[in-house]
């Protein structure tokens, strides 16, 4: 006690300051990460607010060249587009996960990872120019459709999904899979009652970063989805706006009034920061409603 | 006492069930070799178990006892580059004979795991209950609840769990988890029971109530467990089977394989005498 107690300025003294210089440091990053951000946040909601109105959410551009219009046609278009890119994406990205983690072959899961890790860095125009070239064979040149815009979105997505899904899958303590086959489950078995619980709050991950992924993508949906200042609400058929193409079409094409187009815009930027959260939450919820309380008989 | 109940339970699963009381269940294995890759952890083992008993399976580490032992439920297969040669056969059935179903022979022959690994996600009713749904079995909802009752009873659990059978089954201490793991495994009616070192991570009291079920359970089904504890072997076993190994990258080998008591007191190969005398191992 003594011996430790003995002298306690002399050590301290430089071990302080070294604190003190990590801490401000540390306090530095954090502020430079911090201040865009904040920024950010703060002019899209001042400028955003001048337009956020009943009307914004309630009407189309069809018809409107001045002051007024909104973006309902748009926020529907990105909502539809965005739940038809997920509907696609989940099931063969956790399909993919599955396979490769509890069925694949060496080579084979090598040369699968390797295309999920190029699918990763895909840009988005090239996702784009993949959905066109698919819906031009299907339905014949200069087609434009929401679905060909989900279609695009979800060659982003998919690799998303495989790689959180897949992590957690891998997880799944090797105890437990022997107690399920040591109990005599078949391999289906195991993976739907101990594996994919197990991964359940990856694919809720995987999907939380691939809605962020694909919400606010432009390149694609401009190219595919077109663009368009009425409400479509068929996915099948015709072209159908988007959020992110809505707010670059108000920029770039600007009428006399210009402000009012610039209005439109920020506010569009507000409400589609809005609804990444009203889905990341959505997932959340989802994620827990489907957590497996019983093994199902 | 309790454990008559245990007994009762297969008509308690209900209907399509497959265990056959009449049959021994007596497990043999043919000049086994069980391999990882090129190089085999145990060699040419040959022994006939017998049923309704509990045989011990002793040995230095590394010997292969414990792969030997994962070969019986063909679980040793599931490891990657995993492979086994000559045959294991169940009531004279092999069962690595091509038409015969993995899965089908897991459900025969139950095992229980060095560590408890109750299913985190499940409550301790549906522990008890998850093998019978993960083979996709029926059960009426009343025979669940005696089936809950009686397998816990039987594994000296139900009195210590009865008013928490909602709470998940790892918030149970190691040896009631073991205990629960153990009735899982009874829970389906399998024919043999293998056991992977069930007490090495326990209490010596858990370990105690383990043994004395090891003992019960040996009445009505043929116990495998592997042990590296000598003084558990001579507790609860009827035969003992010991191997050894000649160095690291050696396969294992059986010794020798006889009644526990005689192998215990005189051993007839030097080797075993050396292990139990404790001059290796």
């Amino acid at each position: 006690m003594t011996a430790l107690a003995g002298r306690p300025a002399g050590v301290s003294t430089r071990r302080r300051l070294t604190d003190h210089v990590a801490t401000v440091a540390a306090w530095a990053a954090f502020a430079a990460a911090a201040i865009p951000l904040v920024s950010l946040l703060v002019t899209v909601v001042t400028r955003g607010l001048a337009r956020l109105d009943m009307t914004f959410f309630t009407s189309s551009m069809r018809g409107i060249v001045g002051a007024g219009g909104g973006a309902a046609h748009a926020l529907w278009g990105t909502v539809l587009v965005t739940l038809a890119a997920t509907a696609i994406s989940v099931p063969i990205g956790v399909g993919t996960a599955v396979y490769l983690v509890e069925y694949g072959r060496p080579v084979l899961s090598r040369l699968l990872w390797f295309l999920v890790d190029v699918m990763t860095g895909l840009p988005s125009v090239v996702a784009g120019l993949a959905a066109y070239a698919l819906i031009v064979m299907v339905v014949g040149p200069g087609a434009r459709s929401g679905l060909a815009g989900a279609i695009a979105l979800s060659l982003l997505m998919i690799p998303v999904v495989v790689k959180s899904s897949a992590e957690m899958l891998r997880l799944v303590p090797t105890d437990l899979r022997e107690a399920a086959t040591g109990l005599g489950a078949s391999r289906p078995a195991v993976i739907a009652t101990v594996g994919l619980p197990a991964a359940r709050p990856g694919i809720v991950a995987g999907v939380m970063l691939g809605v962020g992924r694909i919400i606010g993508e432009t390149a694609p949906l401009l190219l595919v989805a077109g663009f368009t200042d009425s409400l479509n609400l068929n996915l099948t058929t015709g072209r159908m706006a988007t959020l992110p193409v809505y707010i670059y079409s108000q920029w770039q094409n600007k009428g006399a009034d210009q402000a009012a187009y610039d209005n439109r815009a920020w506010t569009a930027a507000l409400v589609l920061i809005g609804l990444v959260l009203l889905f990341s939450l959505a997932a959340r919820l989802l994620g827990r409603l489907l957590a497996p309380t019983s093994l199902k008989g | 006492m309790t454990f008559e109940l245990a007994l009762r339970a297969p008509e308690l699963t209900g209907a399509g069930h497959g265990r056959d009381d009449t049959a021994n269940h007596r497990l043999a294995v043919v000049g086994l070799t069980a391999s990882y890759g090129r190089s085999p952890a145990i060699t040419e083992v040959s022994l006939s178990l017998e049923s309704r008993s509990v045989t011990a399976f002793i040995g230095p580490s590394g010997c292969g006892k414990s792969t030997l032992l994962r070969t019986f439920n063909r679980l040793h297969e599931v490891t990657p580059g995993a492979r086994v040669t000559g045959a294991v056969r169940l009531d004279g059935i092999d069962l690595y004979d091509p038409r015969v179903d993995p899965v089908t022979v897991r459900r025969r022959i139950g095992m229980v795991f060095q560590r408890p690994n109750p299913f985190p996600t499940l409550s301790i009713r549906d522990n008890v209950l998850a093998g019978i749904r993960l083979q996709y079995r029926r059960l009426r909802p009343s025979g669940a609840d005696e089936l809950v009752e009686a397998m816990l009873t039987a594994v000296g659990l139900w009195d210590e769990v009865k008013d928490c059978l909602g709470r998940p089954g790892i918030s149970l201490s190691g040896g009631q988890q073991q205990r629960l793991c153990i009735a899982r495994v009874i829970a389906v009616a399998p024919d043999v029971i293998l056991m992977d070192e069930p007490c090495s991570s326990l209490d010596p009291v858990s370990t105690a109530a383990i043994e004395e079920l090891m003992v019960n359970l040996g009445r009505d089904y043929t116990v495998v467990v592997v042990t590296h504890n000598l003084q558990q072997a001579a507790r609860v076993s009827r035969k003992t089977a010991f191997f050894t190994v000649a160095g690291a990258g050696e396969p294992g080998r059986l010794v020798e394989y006889g009644d526990t008591a005689g192998l215990f007191s005189a051993p007839s190969k030097a080797q075993t005498a050396d292990y139990l005398a404790g001059r290796f191992g």
